[in-house]
């Protein structure tokens, strides 16, 4: 049933059909989506219409409920990428490639509404609307390394031949996240330090807090989903393309055909 | 109403993040919607046309 | 599988030496990694005249003065201060929203033969705290919280029940 007939090396059944994932995503994906589109609405209209102002910055804080998740998912995404790089150079699991391409675009929307949200802020709170410090490069950064990842995995005609450049890619590149998550703590940024993820105390006040939480968690739900939903769309493509190939090597030369 | 809309006087940057944010992932889906369903219906008709492609081999 | 788990070896031996040779690139390049310098980094480490840079700190309390110059423009002195030294601050436009006593500041300028700095252009610093303007001047009215001062520690306030309007 799921191709799983020849236990290892590459054979085509394999690589095309991985047949218990695409049971199990499309069990999962109807409620992630479902999910994603909920729970971010919840949060964001929670923190657009119902969470107070904030003491200084007044109602250019709501702004926080869309650059923060986002923050996290760029972050996260690349977490993410960089484990299914690992996984794909090591275990040379064809999902690991397919989960990283399929990541990569996400993660680089996600990047970048955390990068135009953030400039949206910062001029009518900081002044200006970019600046090059530690922080904000470290993000920019980030950015074209999903950009990178995305051209490099599109530059090949066959996705399989990519995956080893492009894992190596996500894998240098990962460097980035500790840069900016402590870019705030080891040199001084314009771009304030954390205020949830801490030691101590989030200094967040929590009718503030919740409706970020809110809109994190719906914000993970829908980047999930579409990750789902862009790995089945890989998969198929890969089985699409093995049956162009399986039908070209039978017209070309049908005695030749093994088993 | 119009005091929500005004945003303290930042509209003019509270509104475009939530419609960045917004756009930006109803895109992304829905973009990645299409991908899929041009992969089901490729998929499909490949298989239609190629009877021959598992189990029974040649001839 | 012991050709996984050589691979597996060979890429932690990469991230290390790749971890390390980052760590050794940063430490190097700090100067240029610092967005600014404290009123404390320039005493120990002065600039040279001339040499643009950005300082960076809190506004002292009380220790902003206006002015209108000749032209109709806006001037402001104020002190930049990080707790042990502070600067002498002098800008000519207008301020971010953000600028006040006790706020966090970067300003962007000069050294002037006199010692003080006078900046091109100021951006306001935010700091990380989060809370509606009820419970800041809840906190305010109790004491917990003297103008011009930074915020008190996190746990204090960040259940806070606000309206308390006593």
């Amino acid at each position: 049933m799921d191709g799983n007939a020849a236990p290892r090396g590459r054979s085509l059944h394999r690589f095309a059909n991985p047949g218990r994932f695409m049971r199990l995503s499309g069990a999962v994906l109807p409620w992630a989506a479902a999910l994603g589109f909920a729970v971010s609405a919840v949060g964001l209209v929670w923190g657009l219409g119902f969470a107070p102002r904030d003491w200084q910055q007044g109602d250019t804080v709501r702004i926080m409920y869309v650059h923060v998740p986002a923050a996290w998912m760029a972050m996260g995404g690349y977490l993410g990428l960089a484990i299914a790089s690992l996984m794909s150079l090591v275990w040379r699991h064809p999902l690991a490639d397919i989960a990283a391409t399929s990541i990569a675009p996400v993660g680089a929307v996600f990047t970048a509404i955390c990068l135009v949200t953030g400039s949206l802020w910062g001029k009518p709170m900081w002044g200006t609307w970019w600046v090059w410090d530690a922080r904000l490069t470290s993000v920019l950064v980030l950015f074209f390394l999903y950009l990178g990842h995305i051209a490099l995995t599109s530059a090949f005609d066959e996705p399989e031949r990519a995956a080893r450049p492009a894992a190596i890619l996500a894998l240098i590149g990962a460097v980035t996240l500790p840069i900016i998550k402590f870019s705030v703590d080891w040199w001084n940024t314009l771009h304030q330090p954390a205020s949830v993820t801490r030691f101590d105390a989030p200094a967040v006040h929590v009718d503030i807090l919740w409706p970020l939480l809110i809109a994190g968690l719906g914000f993970l739900f829908a980047f999930a989903a579409i990750v789902l939903l862009r790995m089945r769309t890989a998969i198929l493509e890969r089985r699409a393309r093995a049956l162009m190939l399986a039908r070209a090597a039978e017209t070309r030369a049908p005695e030749v055909v093994p088993a | 109403m119009s005091e929500f809309l005004a945003m303290g006087g930042h509209a003019a940057f509270v509104w475009p993040s939530y419609a960045v944010a917004v756009g930006a992932l109803v895109a992304l889906a829905a973009v990645s919607l299409r991908q899929w369903r041009a992969a089901k219906a490729e998929v499909a008709r490949l298989e239609a046309l190629g009877p021959r492609r598992r189990g029974g081999g040649g001839a | 599988m012991s050709r996984k788990k050589r691979r597996l070896w060979i890429l932690l031996l990469c991230g290390l030496g790749l971890g390390t040779a980052t760590a050794l690139t940063l430490t190097a390049f700090e100067d240029s990694l610092v967005f600014f310098f404290s009123p404390s980094d320039l005493a120990a480490k002065p600039m040279p005249p001339d040499r643009p840079f950005r300082v960076g700190g809190l506004v002292e309390a009380g220790s902003v003065s206006r002015s209108t110059n000749a032209e109709g423009r806006m001037e402001t002195a104020f002190l930049v201060t990080d707790g042990t030294r502070s600067l002498r601050v002098t800008y000519t436009g207008i301020l971010p929203d953000l600028f006040r006593e006790g706020q966090g500041v970067v300003a962007e300028g000069r050294l002037r033969p006199d010692g003080s700095f006078a900046a091109s252009t100021v951006l306001a610093r935010h700091d990380e705290t989060y809370m509606p303007p009820e419970v800041a001047d809840a906190l305010k009215r109790a004491g917990h919280w003297q103008p011009g001062q930074p915020p008190p520690p996190a746990a204090l306030w960040n259940t806070l029940t606000a309206p308390a309007t006593n």
